[in-house]
């Protein structure tokens, strides 16, 4: 008799493949947008030309930026606690210790010469509404690229920035992550009593409560975001929101392609922590269980030797 | 009262109680299997070791899962995922085995068509296996609640929605189920009570009465021959064993079915560590909220065809239809008016029918994820009518079917 098996099991793995195919890879190709990466180039942005006056950058930082930032390696304290800065101006202006190695050197010149233009929410503010930082370009590029100098001299080495670091520095003040403990005002401690923990919950609160009225509604927290997004999708918005939600109130932060592995890497931290155990152990299982099926292969001929 | 003598053996001791030998000789050694058939006839075993992979997985996750609309989301996502040693194998395994299960009961439960292992005395075999899947399906819903996901609460209201009957407005019947207006506390709650205790003692049942349904009749053979078990059990006992057209379950057909386990269990495995995404939906992981609804709802892959029957048309026809959806397959054994119980592409027109049913059912799976717009609409709409016409058909194709 002729043996059937290697055509059944063809017709069985065919008709499987061709489900999966179709409800996988196929529909989730047809409901979701496609986004392709720009590639962290901020084409639309004009070209920067480097400067090395890194002592005129740090006069024009503290006359210009410091009324608003704090710069905390520089020991140049924030003039107002996060809750009231966020109060007066919908978010709490960001330290500026790692700006020039978190944000592209690029758009963080462009940035500072027009934030809203360069942020692509210019359709959010207007002249009785302006953006919350002014634009300084009434300063010559060389003097904003001399900050932008003084930012990077300050910052940590690229390959010093830890992961939770960049997430802070581009994310943070906006979204939470409470599988890591994170408020938009850093880290929540742990508090010996209870009292103090709910004292810094409404802390943060308010400070949402701020962030809610400028954004029009409060961002995600994204301890999930790595599994109810995926990698391509969340590199893609942080890029250009706009290419994902027309009209969105998130501002394109600016990272550079390096940052953007790091804030992926946090995000996997925070919401795929056990994907290196898993890789192990998979690895392990799979060495196991195929060493299972070559014994039980073994067995089921000798058993069915008598049989024929 | 019986006659107990001392015991000769620790055996003994048990034989005089338990008759363990007669037992062993019932459940495995004289329990005899036709040797003409194929792999596919170990699916049944697959099944057996999938659920106990989701029973094994479900009570480790039972002992950290948390049954509140505020806890259960972190207590899955945060305890499960990142505090429990080892919480993420037994929830991947979990979320891998119970959508696996159903590709595996639909292999089966072809396979079963295909050699219509459902008349001449084995009906109660396939009615109970529809019963399992219906309690499958149960188990596989209410499991799906339990994360607390925007998917969990979306589909829990989609479907729990589906009892107003439509024109009906029979709402009142709606909220009993949930326990409120819309899905709360008290949904999850005895959602939570069905998944881990009455639908799996249910299946536990349906479990020991398949096998039960299968032991008079014997298993069916690829070739549609009737075997006299006496005689060529005899011959078999006889020392004739490569002459005799029967073997014994255990070791002889449990050989064969430990070699597919094992086949399966590699690509079970594969699936486990490596793409897991298709069982757990990305949607699912965002935490439930009643304020803000997907962009697209859709159940998992193994509802799609029935939910796809129920899409195309108005509510109340959509209804009705998803309903013959859900007990005609029951009625197959009745339906099938032929009198052959062999493979399909002996059969004629039943052949076609059969391959006709598997590609229809594919297409009407597809169409279900698919947003229900422009050409899938359509192609949705001809397949689900499809599907209704076929089984209409049925009775009146097999009835004129010669004898083979």
């Amino acid at each position: 008799m002729k043996n059937k098996e290697p055509l059944i099991l063809g017709v069985v793995v065919f008709f499987t493949l061709v489900t999966y195919y179709l409800v996988e890879p196929f529909a989730h190709h047809q409901m979701h947008k496609h986004v392709e990466s720009e590639g962290f180039e901020y084409a639309d942005i004009a070209k920067f030309t480097p400067t090395t006056n890194v002592a005129h950058g740090k006069e024009l930082v503290t006359s210009n930026c410091t009324a608003c930032h704090s710069i905390n390696v520089e020991n140049m304290p924030a003039p107002m606690d996060a809750v009231t800065s966020a109060a007066t101006y919908g978010v709490n202006p960001p330290d500026l210790s790692n700006a020039g190695v978190v944000y592209d050197a690029k758009y963080l010149a462009a940035f500072i010469a027009n934030p809203a233009k360069a942020a692509n929410v210019s359709h959010k503010f207007n002249d009785t509404r302006p953006h919350p930082m002014p634009s300084y370009n009434w300063m010559q590029a060389s003097e904003i690229s001399d900050m932008v100098a003084y930012l990077q001299s300050i910052a940590v080495k690229a390959k010093d920035l830890t992961p939770a670091m960049a997430y802070e520095n581009a994310c943070g003040r906006c979204h939470a992550v409470h599988y890591e403990k994170w408020t938009q005002l850093g880290t929540k401690p742990a508090f010996k009593h209870e009292k103090d923990g709910l004292a810094y919950d409404i802390k943060v609160m308010e400070y949402e409560d701020s962030i809610k009225a400028y954004m029009g509604k409060l961002p995600p927290d994204l301890s999930m975001y790595i599994r109810s997004r995926n990698e391509h999708f969340i590199s893609t918005l942080v890029e250009n929101p706009q290419n994902h939600l027309a009209g969105t109130a998130m501002p394109r932060v600016g990272v550079s392609a390096e940052t953007m592995e790091k804030v992926i890497e946090h995000l996997e931290d925070a919401g795929d922590a056990k994907r290196h155990e898993r890789e192990a152990v998979g690895k392990n299982v799979m060495i196991y269980i195929v060493i299972f099926a070559i014994f039980a292969l073994l067995w089921k001929k000798q058993v069915w030797r008598d049989l024929h | 009262m019986a006659h107990f003598t001392k015991a000769t053996s620790v055996k003994d001791w048990f034989n005089q109680r338990l008759a363990v030998e007669k037992v062993e000789k019932v459940m495995m050694s004289e329990y005899w299997i036709p040797k003409n058939i194929n792999f596919l006839w170990a699916m049944g075993m697959v099944l057996v070791i999938t659920f106990a992979m989701l029973l094994v997985s479900g009570i480790f996750l039972l002992m950290y899962y948390v049954p509140t609309v505020d806890g259960a989301f972190d207590s899955v996502n945060y305890t499960i995922m990142r505090e429990v040693d080892f919480g993420w194998l037994w929830r991947h395994v979990h979320g891998v085995a119970a959508s696996v299960v159903f590709l595996i009961i639909y292999i089966h439960m072809f396979t079963g068509i295909y050699y219509g292992s459902y008349k001449k005395g084995r009906e109660m075999i396939w009615i109970s296996g529809m019963l399992l899947f219906v309690a499958f399906s149960a188990e596989a819903f209410s499991g799906y609640m339990l994360p607390w996901g925007q998917m969990s609460y979306w589909a829990g209201m989609v479907i729990t929605n589906l009892f107003s009957g439509g024109s009906l407005h029979a709402d009142g019947l709606v909220e009993w189920i949930r326990g409120d207006y819309v899905p709360a506390q008290a949904f999850l709650g005895r959602f939570f009570m069905l998944h881990v205790l009455l639908i799996p003692l249910a299946i536990i049942g349906l479990i020991a009465l398949h096998f039960g349904a299968l032991r008079i009749p014997h298993v069916n053979n690829q070739d549609g021959e009737e075997i006299d078990f006496d005689v060529e059990s005899e011959k078999y006992l006889a020392g004739k064993k490569a002459e005799s057209k029967v073997m014994r379950f255990a070791n002889d057909f449990m050989a064969k079915d430990l070699m597919v386990v094992g086949i399966f269990l590699v690509f079970f495995f594969y699936l486990v560590f490596y793409n897991y995404g298709f069982a757990m939906d990305p949607v699912n992981f965002d935490p439930a909220d009643g304020l803000k609804t997907p962009a697209h709802i859709y159940p998992e892959w193994y509802f799609l065809w029935s939910y796809e029957i129920l899409r195309p048309f108005n509510i109340d026809l959509g209804l009705v239809l998803f309903a013959f959806a859900q007990v005609i397959f029951v009625l197959l054994p009745f339906l099938d008016r032929s009198p052959n119980s062999v493979p399909a592409n002996r059969r004629g027109l039943f052949g076609i029918w059969f391959w006709v049913m598997i590609v229809n059912l594919i297409v009407l799976t597809a169409m279900g994820k698919l947003p229900p717009e422009g050409i899938f609409s359509t192609i949705g709409l001809v397949s689900a009518i499809l599907f209704v016409v076929q089984w209409l058909a049925l009775p009146f194709i097999t009835k004129f079917e010669k004898k083979v």
